[in-house]
């Protein structure tokens, strides 16, 4: 019996082992004599980090639960790779022409560089698999303690292995993970050390597999006899289950961080997939195949009660064969370690370079140019991260306590990664799919996993039994496990069913409803025609770049010598002599892309966008996103729009403003005439005052002469004033109307004698008496005024030598209408516009008159409702005054 | 010594006011009350002395003072221009096209004559 | 993703209507790599219509070593198509077939 110290011996040589071939691999990949690294072979055994202890040891176990169910979990990932033309083709394309660093950098990247969802797949991922890690260390302790068991005179303890194991793990990822940044370099020395690992584990799964079959069972024959007899005996699989886990082991498959890390990250070549499509598949075949046979023999071998999720390890030991168990036992240390190394590692990338870098860089006031080392923060944050994550797996294991409910965590799991798989699946295939609908669906995916199966799942009373059985506050259609009703589903069924669907559906409709930011529209055209045009993912404009600040940045992040040398080669190709490459948009999308590789695609956008300026886009993806063209147009008819409605905003102002300097105009001119009128018969005034003060011996008949004159300018200066006053009350609107009854002919009349009273000359008026009988109501004295205006203008201004004003009545139109026309020669035509401005006056008049006379009766003809205007057309002069028929009354 | 002023001005109480007191100090005076024809009534009367109204039917006595200080032999001739509008922007202008002297209605009478005899001593001198 | 049935042609070229010999095969051949996975669907969910355990409907359950046996000999075809398929592929892509990307690999 293999004591425990010889098993510590064993697995300290065999991590040796494998660190001097990480060292090798890396040595030599360094070297450049990597081919064999290269293979398609190492690329498909790196696959095999997907089958974690979980697979190795809980495979069987699983088994002799529930029968042939345990193979979904392989089934699964066999579709997918053998459909690597469907999806892993494209996901690969894209990946190494973007060069993602991680499944949460693709996802960013592909809508917009999010960093908000590149965050929420990181957290979503630490979630997810944190646990998982715990159960890697579960996995190991466990099988530790199978030794120890057997040893009598070993002291086991097993918190304490737990902790050694994670610390030295922690240190594996460590070195090997975090030894170069760039990404796009790959960890060969990891990847090779997986690879070995693969062959392994393998190797002790048939080995164990084969000795039960045809050391203990005796033949394939017998075997199957056997497995037809136990308790497994016939086809009982679970139908939901049976199609739900094989719908998350895909989901999973693809999502999972560490698998993202060694299929996509790590892929050297393309092509490789080819060859894994069909042997990575071969290999879970195999890792599958003696399963069964295996957990039969150990139900009817090992005594009731034992744990058979260590069935491989423990039948071994049963019958003997120490060397095998020591095999077996490596198998599933070698399952452990790859997949918490490699899953530390993806995590580390993750969590540095979404959450880590965006705060540190953010903390530095965005300021890329103050000293400091960005190289080494990265591998700071990384390793940092790398212990932390390790710390969380192994916080969890201690807190749950290490039982049984670990189990049930790696389906869990899967349930949670398998939430990124609508954005992942609708960003790859799907152009109108947008960045708020990926993060609707990741959190209404990601919330419904945690309250459906994680909570109850986990136990450790995190939810209670009450709120199972009747849901929170009693609600039951909101029970975690039988939402909406649906009861009787399984949970893992119920959980994956509405988390899965919900999430689809949240992230297409959002999207649907969503419009897109340019860049994430150009992102996803990018990726979802990645084979159209994966030779130039987007495009710098290479305006204002410098490549001297690009390359003391690039220094900082990629190290001196490493940046010295990207930038040679890369001025050498653009052949030029000098030193530093211009900065040509290609130029610019590879630094970019090399710079992702150590601080993730958002912020080395950001930092190339600092110092080149604002991010464009190139007339050459303009053509490759052709049909966005038609949203851009969209996009730009509506800037358009807003800039003729500014310019319409504008013109009003102006026409405003326009109005404003000439109603200031009006004023001045108004005020300046004003000023005229007064002061004119102002001026007759002093002066003759002051001749009749001043003259000595003046003719009698001169002095009364001198004081009419005083007289006359003293009574037109107050007719000016009351004319002033009578238009400023008219155009304040500060008028009231007296409305009253009254004859239009009487009216007529009054104003006819009013206007005539000591005239100079002789006026006739010809009315017709019949036609003015007409009763109307209106403020008569203003109606009165118009009228002894315009009589008493004809009466001025008529110059014919027997001037006779003719008054006519009628109603036209629904309006009654008064025309006072004379027979003089007129008005001329040049004068009709402006007749009833203020202090119009036609031609070289000699009557005293401040021209204010039409222009207020005017006012008051609007005030009444109706209108006064000159009537071209007539023999003489033609005014007409109209006035709404509503005053008018039935002709008496 | 015969001494002669032009008067055109249009409002016929004021043009009768300057008549009386420019006579009575031994001015002959001419009056004219339109401002088409003004340079041509100028041209004429070869007055000593030109009293010009800016607000005349016809023409604008701006526009005639600058006509006329564009012709050669009329520089000189001293122009007294009254004006009823008495805004500074006025006096500006007069002043620009050549104004000998600028008085603004109502004026005293006093000053009519004070400036009538200035400018005429002026131009005498000159 | 139906839409580019040919990216390893080279960039941006509009597909042409008729093609030879050759590369109508080349393209019947793809079509039956994209069914691999939906055959390898359908045969997996087989199995959903056996009767599982003894209460239901009164057949017989499906022995143990019968389910194996089918499963595994599904999963075992599959791998094969693959294998042929990627044989196939392999034969038409040459070395270059990755695309232009895959020979850039050497820069910067």
């Amino acid at each position: 019996m293999a004591s425990l110290n010889t098993l510590v011996l064993v697995c300290l040589a065999y991590v040796a082992l494998l660190f001097a071939v990480a060292f090798a691999a890396d040595r030599l990949a360094a070297a450049g004599r990597s081919t064999w690294l290269r293979s398609p072979l190492i690329y498909t055994l790196s696959l095999s980090i997907y089958c974690t202890a979980w697979t190795f040891y809980g495979a069987v176990g699983y088994a002799a639960r529930s029968g042939l169910e345990f193979v979904t979990i392989y089934l699964g990932p066999t579709l997918v790779m053998v459909g690597w033309w469907w999806g892993l083709r494209k996901l690969v394309r894209v990946g190494r022409s973007q060069r993602v660093t991680s499944i949460a950098d693709l996802i960013s990247s592909r809508y917009g560089k999010s960093n908000a969802l590149a965050i929420c797949v990181t957290l979503l991922a630490v979630t997810g698999v944190t646990p998982y890690i715990a159960l890697q260390l579960q996995s190991i302790t466990l099988s530790f303690s199978i030794f120890a068991e057997a040893d009598p005179g070993s002291i086991h303890n097993e918190t304490t292995s737990v902790f050694w194991v994670a610390a030295g793990l922690a240190v594996f990822a460590i070195l090997f993970g975090t030894r170069n940044l760039d990404a796009n370099e790959r960890h060969h020395g990891v990847v090779t050390a997986v690879a070995i690992e693969a062959v392994v584990k393998l190797v002790a799964l048939l080995g164990v597999g084969i000795f039960v079959v045809w050391g203990v069972a005796g033949g394939i024959g017998p075997m199957m006899a056997r497995i037809d007899a136990s308790d497994i005996g016939t086809w009982g699989v679970d139908r939901g289950r049976w199609a739900t886990i094989t719908f998350l082991a895909a989901a999973a498959f693809v999502c999972l961080p560490r698998m993202f890390q060694v299929m996509v990250v790590e892929n050297d070549d393309e092509r490789h997939l080819r060859t894994a499509a069909w042997a990575f598949p071969l290999y879970l075949l195999l890792m599958s195949l003696f399963v069964v046979p295996i957990a039969v023999v150990g139900l009817s071998l090992m005594p009731e009660g034992s744990n058979p999720d260590l069935f491989v390890l423990t039948i071994p030991l049963a019958l003997g064969q120490e060397g095998l168990a020591m095999l077996s036992f490596l198998g599933g240390f070698s399952s452990a370690t790859s997949m918490v190394i490699v899953a530390a590692m993806a995590l580390s990338t993750m969590v540095s370079n979404h959450i880590v870098m965006p705060i540190w860089l953010r903390s530095r006031g965005g300021g890329l140019s103050v000293s400091g080392d960005v190289r080494s923060v990265v591998l700071m944050a990384r390793r940092v991260s790398i212990a932390v994550i390790m710390c969380f797996g192994y916080a969890y294991y201690i807190l749950s306590g290490g039982g049984a409910a670990l189990a049930s965590i790696g389906l869990i799991a899967f349930a949670g990664i398998a939430q990124i798989l609508p954005a992942l699946v609708g960003g790859l295939f799907w152009r109108g799919a947008t960045r708020l609908g990926a993060l609707a669906g990741l959190i209404v995916g990601f919330g419904l996993w945690v309250y459906t199966l994680l909570l109850p799942g986990i136990g450790g009373g995190v939810m209670s039994p009450g709120m199972l059985e009747s849901g929170p506050f009693g609600i039951g259609w909101l029970r975690p496990q039988a939402l909406f009703g649906i009861d009787g589903l399984d949970p893992m069924v119920h959980s994956v069913l509405w988390s899965m669907s919900l999430n689809a559906a949240a992230f297409c409709i959002v999207s649907l409803l969503d419009f897109p930011s340019p860049l994430e529209r150009l992102q996803g055209a990018q990726f979802v025609n990645v084979f159209d045009h994966s030779a130039g993912p987007r495009g710098w404009t290479a305006s204002v770049a410098q490549s001297e600040d690009l390359m003391i940045m690039s220094q900082r992040i990629m190290g001196a010598a490493e940046a010295q040398e990207f930038f040679h080669a890369e001025a050498l190709a653009q052949g030029s002599r000098r030193a530093l490459p211009d900065p040509t948009p290609a130029f610019l999308e590879r630094l970019e892309r090399k710079l992702s590789g150590s601080v993730g695609a958002a912020a080395a956008h950001a930092m190339i966008s600092q110092i080149v300026g604002r991010s464009s886009v190139s007339v050459e993806d303009l053509f490759a996103v052709a049909d966005e063209s038609a949203q851009l147009l969209e996009y730009s008819s509506q800037l358009e729009e807003k800039s003729a409605e500014l310019s319409r905003t504008a013109g009003k102002l102006r026409e405003a403003n326009d109005k404003l300097t000439q109603i200031s105009l009006q004023k001045d001119a108004f005020l300046s005439q004003v000023s005229h009128e007064l002061r004119t018969p102002m001026t007759s005034i002093r002066a003759f005052s002051e001749i009749l003060r001043d003259t000595e011996g003046m003719k009698p008949e001169d002095q009364r002469r001198y004081a009419t004159i005083i007289h006359d300018e003293a009574t037109r200066l107050t007719r000016l004033l009351d004319d002033l006053l009578d238009l400023s009350v008219l155009e304040s609107g500060q008028v009231t109307l007296n409305m009253s009854e009254g004859n239009l002919e009487d009216l007529l009349d009054r104003s006819v004698a009013a206007a005539l009273t000591g005239a100079d000359r002789a006026l006739r008026v010809r009315r017709d008496a019949a036609a003015e009988r007409i009763l109307l109501r209106s403020d008569l004295d203003r109606l009165g005024q118009v009228f002894i205006n315009l009589i008493a203008n004809a009466q001025k201004y008529c110059d014919a030598r027997d001037p006779v004003l003719t008054i006519r009545v009628h109603d036209a139109g629904g309006q009654l209408v008064v025309d006072f026309i004379d027979n003089g020669s007129g008005v001329p035509e040049d004068f009709h516009k402006m007749l009833f401005e203020k202090f119009a006056r036609v031609g070289a008049e000699k009557v005293r008159g401040a021209g204010l006379g039409l222009a207020i009766c005017r006012e008051i003809m609007q005030r009444l409702g109706g209108d006064v205007s000159y009537l071209a057309g007539q023999d003489g002069g033609a005014f007409r005054v109209s006035l709404p028929t509503r005053h008018e009354m039935a002709a008496q | 010594m015969n001494r002669r002023v032009l008067l055109i001005e249009d409002e016929p109480n004021i043009a009768e006011a300057i008549r009386f007191l420019l006579s009575r100090d031994g001015w002959q005076v001419g009056l004219h009350a339109d401002g088409t024809d003004a340079i041509d009534q100028i041209r004429a009367e070869r007055p000593d002395l030109v009293i010009l109204d800016v607000m005349l039917p016809g023409r604008s006595g701006m526009d005639i003072l600058r006509d006329l200080r564009a012709m050669e032999d009329m520089q000189d001739l001293p122009v007294l221009m009254l004006t009823a509008r008495g805004q500074l922007r006025d006096r500006d202008m007069a002043e620009r096209a050549g104004v000998s002297r600028f008085m603004t209605k109502p004026f005293s009478n006093a000053e009519v004559l004070t400036a009538v005899r200035d400018l005429h001593a002026q131009a005498g001198r000159a | 993703m139906s839409d580019h049935p040919e990216p390893e042609d080279g960039p941006r070229q509009s597909p042409p209507v008729f093609l030879e010999r050759q590369g109508y095969r080349r393209r019947r051949l793809m079509d039956a790599a994209r069914l691999i996975p939906i055959l390898g669907g359908t045969l997996f969910a087989v199995p959903l219509l056996w009767p599982a355990g003894p209460g239901e409907g009164g057949d017989a359950p499906v022995p143990m070593s019968s389910a194996i046996l089918y499963i595994f000999g599904v999963w075992a075809a599959l791998i094969l198509v693959a294998v042929l398929f990627g044989r196939a592929s392999l034969r038409w892509s040459g070395p270059d077939g990755s695309g232009g990307e895959g020979a850039g690999g050497g820069r910067g």
